[in-house]
Parts: C-alpha cells; sequence; structure tokens
C-alpha cells in the first residue's frame, strides 16, 4: 500500500495555513493582484506587504550580489513599506479574503503612536487579517522616522508597541524580529513579554550590497547617492538560520516562529522547519523568478515527508533543535580523516591545493596517478578537501576509532577528563 | 601594413563553425572551471598557457589579465584559439571528462579574451633594449612570428624574409576558412608585429632571391620556419587532368584568391589526414553535392582526427575506406577516379577494382619537404626531408635554428608557436652568450 500523502498544512501562533510557504511582507505582497495570483500558483499564505503612511519611494531600489557568475545569490533594497493608500489595501485585502478563504493573510503594520495602532489593527481585522505582523525589523528610512529597527532594537520599545497591538487584536500577532542586533534572544523575550504569539525572523540585514566602481558610488544609486539597504537572499540564509534556532533552543522563549531569510526551495524550508519554525516566508526567490517557484517548493517538501516518515510538519517541527549546542559541549575525542575514492577521483587536485593552502598540508600530489593520497596521521578532519571536492562522494569523512572515551571541553575542564592528543598542532 | 588577401575570396563563403561566446556565456562558462592545481590542461598545451588563471580572470571580469596570461605563453593565442584541436589538446584534457560532464570550452574562453584585446587594441610584450644583434627568419608562418616576438622581447633585430606576397604561411594560406580566414591571419601577424623592429621581406625566397650564404654571413643568426613543400603527387595516370589539385595549392587558391566549383557535381578527397578532412569539409562548404574521401586504410586508423570526421559526416561527407587509387580518367577533365580495394597489408584484393565518379579531385596525401635545401650545409642533418634539431630547436651547425612543419613533418599551429618561441631562447642564449654557446 502506499504511503498516505503526509499533511503540508501547519499552523504558526494559531494562523492556519494550508502548507507553510508564505509570501513575505515585501513587494511580491504589494497588491491583491498580486497575492491573489500568488495563490493561485499554490502559496499557503501571505504577509500585506507593510500598511502604514504612506510612502514615497525612489527610483534605484534594488541591487543585486552575484557570486561565481550567480547573480542574485545576495540581494537589498532601500524600498520602504507600502505607497498605497490604506484604504485601497484594506478593500484589496477583503476582496482577497472572500475570494481565498483558506489561505491565510497576515496583515504586516507600522505605525507610531498607540492611537495609530489600535487605529490600524481594527481596521486590518474588519478586512479579515488572519493574523498581524509587527513591522520591527526595516532596517533603511523607516528606522529614521523611529519605526521598523529603530524598534526592534529596543526591547522596552518593543514590549511596549507589541502589547499595544496585542491589546487591540482579536487575531494572533506576529512581531517581526531585526537580525540587526548582537543577540536575537532578549529581542525575542520582549516580544514575549508584550505579549506576542509568536515571532518572524529575521528581516533584511543592514547592508551595502555593492559600490559601482567607476562612478565612485555605492548601490543602488539614487541621482548619484546611495543609502543602505537591507540584504536578503539566498546568502543570508545562514544568518537567520543561527537567529531561528537560538531563540527555538531558549528555555524562557516557546513561541511559535514563523522563518524568513534566504528561503529558495523546499531544502531551505526544511532546514528552517528543523530549526523550529512552523511556516517559512519567501520574498527574494519570488522577486528573480516569480510566484512559479511554490511549485517545486509544495512538491519537494512532500517528498521530503514521504521519503523521511513525517505525516505532518508539526513531526518536523524543532526535530534539529536539540542537536544545537554550544562549542564546549562537542566531543574533542571524536577523531576524523578525509579518504579519497580513487575510482571516483577525476584527479583535479583541488583537494591538494585547499589542504596545502587552505587545512593542514596533508593531502600530497602523487608521482604515479593524479589521485591525491592523504596522510592519515596529519589529517585533523576538517572537511575543506570535501568541501571544494567536485565529485559527490569521492572525499568522505571518515571516522576512527581513537580509543578514547567522549570529552567535550566542558567535561574536560570540569571533570578532568582525558583529552586525544592533539593533530596538525606543530 | 602587410598587403591584404584580396577582397574576393571563395573562402569568404564560410562563417565560423564554432560561434563566439557572449560574455555572460563566457563568464558563466568560466565559472565552471574548476581551478584545478597543476592542471592538466596546461600540460596538454604546447605552449603551457596557465589556462585556469586565464580563465578565472574572465570569471571576475579581468579581461585584460586574462589576455595578457594567455598571450605571456603564446604570443598567437588568438589564432590558435580558432584553429586548435582543443578536442585533443587542452579541452581533451579537462577533468571534467573524467567525470562524463562537458568538458570547458577552453578554445571559446581563450577567442573571447583575446578577440576582446584584438576589438581593444592592447598589446603585449615589449621589446627588449637592442643588443644589436640580428636574426634572419625563413618564413613568415606560426613558427617564424612567435620566435621573432620573442627575440625582439629579448632586444634582438629581426628581418623575416617570406617568399609568398602575403604574411602568416600556413595560418594564412590553409587554415580552414571556418575556423579562420586569411585577413584575421594576416591581421594576427601585423598584430605581432607591431612590437616593432621586424623587417619583413616578402617575396623574397630563399635559395632564388637571396642564398644561404647570404643569410649566415649577414645575420647573427638564422632561425628556419620555411614549413613543407608542394603537395606530392600520387603517381598514377591522369593526374595532370584538369580539374586534380593538391590539396595545399587548391585551398591556398580558396584563401587567397577564387576556386569555382559551380559546375562540380561530385567531388573526391584522396587522403586521410587532416588536411584531406579539411578539403572534405570545404568543398562541401562550397556547395558542392557529394564529396567522398578515399583512403587508403580504415577509419580507425587515419590520421585526421576523429572529432573533424564526426563534423565532416554531419555535414554530408561520405567515404571509401581501405582504397587505393590506381589511375585518374576523363577526357581532358577529369571524370572519376579508379580504385582498388586493398587489405590490411595494403595489398590489392583481388577483383575488387571500382569507380568513383568525380568531377574535381584533391589530393591531400602529404607535401614535399623542403630540407634539401639546408641538407648541403655541414652540420645539418636533414632526415626524410626534415630538419634535425635538438629540443631547443638548435640544428648542430653554429647560428642555424629551426622549428615548425619543416621540423617536425606537420603538427599544429600551437607546436609551430611553442618551437618557434623555444628556439628564440635558445636563439638569445647563443648569441648573447648567456648559457651553453649554439654560436
Amino acid at each position: 500500500m502506499a504511503d498516505p500523502r503526509p499533511d503540508l498544512s501547519t499552523s504558526t501562533a494559531g494562523i492556519r495555513s494550508p502548507n507553510p510557504f508564505w509570501l513575505a511582507s515585501a513587494p511580491p505582497a504589494n497588491s491583491g493582484a498580486q497575492i491573489q495570483r500568488a495563490f493561485e500558483a499554490g502559496w499557503g499564505g501571505a504577509v500585506w506587504k507593510t500598511l502604514g503612511v504612506p510612502i514615497q519611494n525612489v527610483s534605484g531600489r534594488f541591487g543585486g550580489h552575484a557570486i561565481r557568475g550567480v547573480r542574485g545569490a545576495g540581494f537589498n533594497n532601500i524600498e520602504l513599506i507600502t505607497d498605497r493608500s490604506l484604504e485601497v489595501n484594506l478593500r484589496e485585502i477583503a476582496e482577497t479574503k472572500r475570494l481565498f478563504p483558506h489561505n491565510p493573510i497576515i496583515v504586516s503594520l507600522m505605525v507610531e503612536t498607540e492611537e495609530e495602532w489600535r487605529e490600524i489593527v481594527g481596521k486590518s481585522i474588519d478586512a479579515g487579517a488572519d493574523g498581524l505582523e509587527l513591522n520591527f525589523g526595516c532596517p533603511h528610512g523607516m528606522c529614521e522616522r523611529g519605526m521598523g529597527s529603530a524598534v526592534g532594537q529596543e526591547p522596552r520599545i518593543n514590549e511596549r508597541i507589541t502589547s499595544w497591538a496585542v491589546k487591540y487584536s482579536t487575531v494572533p500577532v506576529l512581531v517581526k524580529l531585526t537580525p540587526n542586533v548582537s543577540d536575537i534572544v532578549p529581542h525575542g523575550l520582549a516580544a514575549k513579554r508584550g505579549g506576542a504569539h509568536g515571532v518572524s525572523l529575521i528581516n533584511t540585514i543592514k547592508s551595502i550590497i555593492s559600490v559601482d566602481i567607476d562612478r565612485f558610488v555605492p548601490e543602488p544609486r539614487v541621482a548619484g547617492l546611495s543609502t543602505n539597504g537591507g540584504y536578503c537572499g539566498s546568502a543570508v540564509k545562514p544568518i537567520a538560520l543561527h537567529m531561528v534556532a537560538a531563540l527555538a533552543r531558549e528555555k524562557d522563549f516557546g513561541l511559535p516562529i514563523s522563518g524568513i531569510g534566504g528561503v529558495s526551495n523546499w531544502r531551505d524550508a526544511v532546514e528552517f522547519i528543523l530549526l523550529g519554525a512552523s511556516t517559512v516566508q519567501v520574498c527574494t526567490e519570488v522577486m528573480l523568478r516569480g510566484y512559479g517557484v511554490v511549485e517545486d517548493m509544495v512538491d519537494g517538501l512532500e517528498e521530503y515527508m514521504r521519503t523521511h516518515g513525517f505525516s505532518t510538519i508539526d513531526q518536523m517541527v524543532g526535530k534539529a533543535v536539540g542537536s544545537f549546542r554550544e562549542w564546549g559541549d562537542l566531543d574533542l575525542n571524536h577523531e576524523t580523516v578525509a579518504r579519497i575514492d580513487a575510482g571516483s577521483c577525476i584527479g583535479c587536485q583541488l583537494c591538494v591545493a585547499a589542504c596545502h593552502d587552505g587545512a593542514h598540508q596533508c593531502i600530497h600530489p602523487q608521482e604515479s596517478t593524479r589521485v591525491p593520497r592523504v596522510d592519515e596521521t596529519e589529517c585533523v578532519g576538517c572537511n575543506l578537501c570535501q568541501i571544494v571536492c567536485p565529485v559527490p562522494g569521492c572525499i568522505t569523512m571518515e571516522e576512527v576509532d581513537n580509543g578514547f572515551p567522549p570529552a567535550t571541553w566542558n567535561q574536560f575542564l570540569h571533570e578532568g577528563r582525558e583529552l586525544r592528543p592533539k593533530k596538525g598542532a606543530h | 601594413m602587410q598587403p591584404r588577401p584580396p577582397q574576393s575570396r571563395s573562402e569568404s563563403a564560410f562563417d565560423d563553425y564554432k560561434l563566439p561566446l557572449l560574455r555572460d556565456a563566457a563568464v558563466a562558462e568560466a565559472n565552471r572551471c574548476l581551478f584545478c592545481h597543476d592542471a592538466p590542461c596546461i600540460k596538454a598545451c604546447p605552449t603551457a598557457i596557465d589556462i585556469p588563471q586565464f580563465i578565472r580572470k574572465i570569471a571576475t571580469g579581468n579581461v585584460r589579465g586574462s589576455a595578457a596570461t594567455i598571450f605571456d605563453a603564446n604570443i598567437l593565442g588568438m589564432g590558435c584559439a580558432r584553429v586548435c584541436p582543443v578536442e585533443v589538446l587542452c579541452v581533451g584534457a579537462c577533468v571534467y571528462n573524467e567525470l562524463e560532464q562537458p568538458p570547458i570550452e577552453i578554445g571559446k574562453l581563450q577567442r573571447y579574451a583575446t578577440d576582446i584585446a584584438y576589438d581593444q587594441g592592447w598589446r603585449f610584450g615589449e621589446a627588449g633594449p637592442p643588443t644589436g644583434k640580428r636574426v634572419a627568419l625563413v618564413g613568415s608562418g606560426p613558427a617564424s612570428l612567435a620566435a621573432a616576438h620573442e627575440l625582439r622581447r629579448l632586444g634582438h633585430a629581426c628581418t623575416i624574409f617570406e617568399r609568398r606576397a602575403v604574411v602568416g604561411g600556413l595560418n594564412s594560406t590553409g587554415v580552414a576558412p571556418y575556423k579562420m580566414r586569411a585577413d584575421r591571419a594576416v591581421a594576427e601577424a601585423e598584430w605581432v608585429l607591431a612590437i616593432g623592429g621586424i623587417e619583413v621581406r616578402t617575396g623574397m625566397e630563399v635559395g632564388r632571391d637571396l642564398t644561404i650564404r647570404e643569410l649566415e654571413g649577414g645575420f647573427d643568426a638564422v632561425f628556419v620556419g620555411s614549413g613543407l613543400g608542394a603537395d606530392s603527387r600520387l603517381g598514377v595516370a591522369g593526374e595532370d587532368l584538369a580539374g586534380v589539385h593538391g590539396a595545399v595549392a587548391w585551398i591556398e587558391a580558396m584563401k587567397l584568391g577564387r576556386v569555382d566549383v559551380s559546375s562540380v557535381r561530385r567531388a573526391a578527397v584522396i587522403g586521410g589526414g587532416n588536411t584531406a578532412i579539411d578539403a572534405v569539409r570545404e568543398v562541401l562548404g562550397l556547395g558542392v553535392p557529394h564529396v567522398e574521401m578515399i583512403y587508403r586504410g580504415t577509419r580507425e586508423r587515419m590520421s585526421g582526427y576523429a572529432h573533424e570526421w564526426a563534423a565532416a559526416l554531419s555535414e554530408g561527407a561520405h567515404a571509401e575506406w581501405e582504397a587505393v587509387v590506381t589511375a585518374l580518367e576523363g577526357d581532358r577533365c577529369v571524370e572519376r577516379v579508379r580504385c582498388v580495394r586493398v587489405d590490411a597489408q595494403r595489398r590489392p584484393v583481388a577483383g575488387s577494382a571500382f569507380t568513383v565518379a568525380a568531377d574535381l579531385v584533391i589530393l591531400a596525401i602529404g607535401q614535399s619537404r623542403l630540407g634539401e635545401l639546408l641538407g648541403a650545409l655541414d652540420g645539418i642533418v636533414v632526415e626524410g626531408g626534415l630538419i634535425r634539431t635538438d629540443a631547443a630547436g638548435f640544428t648542430g651547425r653554429p647560428k642555424w635554428f629551426a622549428g615548425g612543419d619543416c621540423t617536425n613533418g606537420g603538427k599544429e599551429v600551437v607546436n609551430a608557436a611553442a618551437e618557434g618561441k623555444r628556439a628564440a631562447r635558445a636563439i638569445d642564449a647563443a648569441i648573447s652568450g648567456k648559457g651553453h654557446a649554439h654560436g
């Protein structure tokens, strides 16, 4: 009998969604027509582009970071919150809810005074919002006006404004956190104290995407000048994963998380979910390739769940959090060495250059063959050769039984456990 | 400026069969390069261009640096990018072949960087401080051009003697036009000569317009890069019929002038080397509907490259394998080729005679060798018509060096470029009193 189809439906803070893929509050979620097309394409939910006092944007809003010829591997923007009138946005929210009653619309908000918060929370809920997301993260333009990341970087202000929104809201409230802080945990806890039902993170990272080296001005250029923007796209995923995991494993936190930051495909989404997110939000990949990318996200996630024996998203959420520890809890006596499979080696010797110049000088060319030799007595098991090897499976990191029982740094310090002799430290 | 090939040439009918890369495609391909350590592609290149390095520079947009890397190793890098059989050299050595993935398009990337260098008018390599020494170079093909350029970097004055009106040697007269046309080859020669201090005397044939003694007496060293001679003949009846041509002569006529194949319905090319395959593809490209290659051996044993024959086949070529020509027949003009099958030992098979209809026959069975001219000089050994040299290009007779086809019997342009440059270093050592003296 075929496996039953996994259930992709999920919820974050009680906001139910047919799948974990939400459009993030950003240009792809700017209007009703766009979000309706996104729902038709298969997106589970959408966080409506931030409502507030409509702003005026600049020409020259986006910049891309290319890595080895891959354009848009990183991305930044200096666009602000919605530039459309509140009435139009609210009308389109209501219309979209009517057309897609099962797809959650979370309305992102950013205003200043308690009275403004009371008013816009009420109007958003009246229009049909399934949840609210408080934009405490925007790192450009809005923060200069005392909003966005200016709020997110001050736990007391974060807590106070969160409490206003929660007070006036009848739907779940998510606080969107800025990564432009040294430690995310106090900010997540501040949102919790304010009464938030969940958090979403990360917002964009303060950045200069590039400099036009002919005109001597950073990008994007606006009449010969530029400003810092918010960095996003695939390149920020490692930072986002860390911040999501940091909150997920914080004992005093415990709120649901909507993960954001470089989610470009189902695989990225799985990683966020395993580190504690119950939904993920996507912007850059849609900006680069359109709404159609969700088809593979849904297919890929479903196939992953099927092959890994998950029948619900809930079973996956946080599954990798427990294995994320402090460095001092890692086993120093665990030993691996690189092994090169001569049969699949193509003789490029990238591992030789990497090991000699970037690691511990233990992979050597041989006279008779292009296949290099690993000096296992010197190999520290750093993984660099495996990372540069272009042949899948050719270099493996093999565990060595050195006879030493496990011993972490903390165990060494506090219990006097014996550490194995160091390798490569000469 | 060197004399140009005439405007009206049959070869103008050909466009490049391998299309150039546009910027984005070049950058994407460059980014695929693994930047191998001790890279096999470099070892496969006779001029040892640092291929991973020039490719990396394309990837980062440092095209000038990329071109500098190429031209520092091989000043004929623009032409070689087009005419090199990369499939059996650098590209054939790419480690991606081991992975059964498409190898890096090294030739196209080299063309990308070098074409931009030419378009931008960038120049690489400066003349060294004058040494007062003078070197004569016989022939203006790739070997002599590479030698002269390197000699100029070392500060020696150069004079090139070229028997034709057009410089470039086989690059101008012999390269398949779908790889590089004569005007581009002449432009390349000019670009190389722009280093200055190289006098080019066209219409000057050694043995006719100047003597060997004059060369030896008038210069501190002589580099012989005279290539090979006229097309070999079959030695069968009917070889002088109209419509029968030697391949090298016919190709030169097609490249530097006009050949008329408008009335040719069927052509036959005799031979199984790369010149034969070139001729097949050229005749096909000029619109002759049926072209038959007739080769005495098997497909597996032909010296022409497999990838070239595969291309010819895809263009509609036909072949008769293990067939030897016994006569060319016709009434004034050739009409058919009479053949007989041979066995593995090339012995005729009784009763196997047959004919191939052809109103154009091109003989691509090799070229005569010119070494005899020098054979009379003490200390120079000529073997099988080829000038014998040591690994550095020294002939054994003081002052005399040689390289390219006249020593190797007919290899690639890139081999000639490498041998010319190597000989230049040896000449420098000899006439400057550096190292072991050959002067």
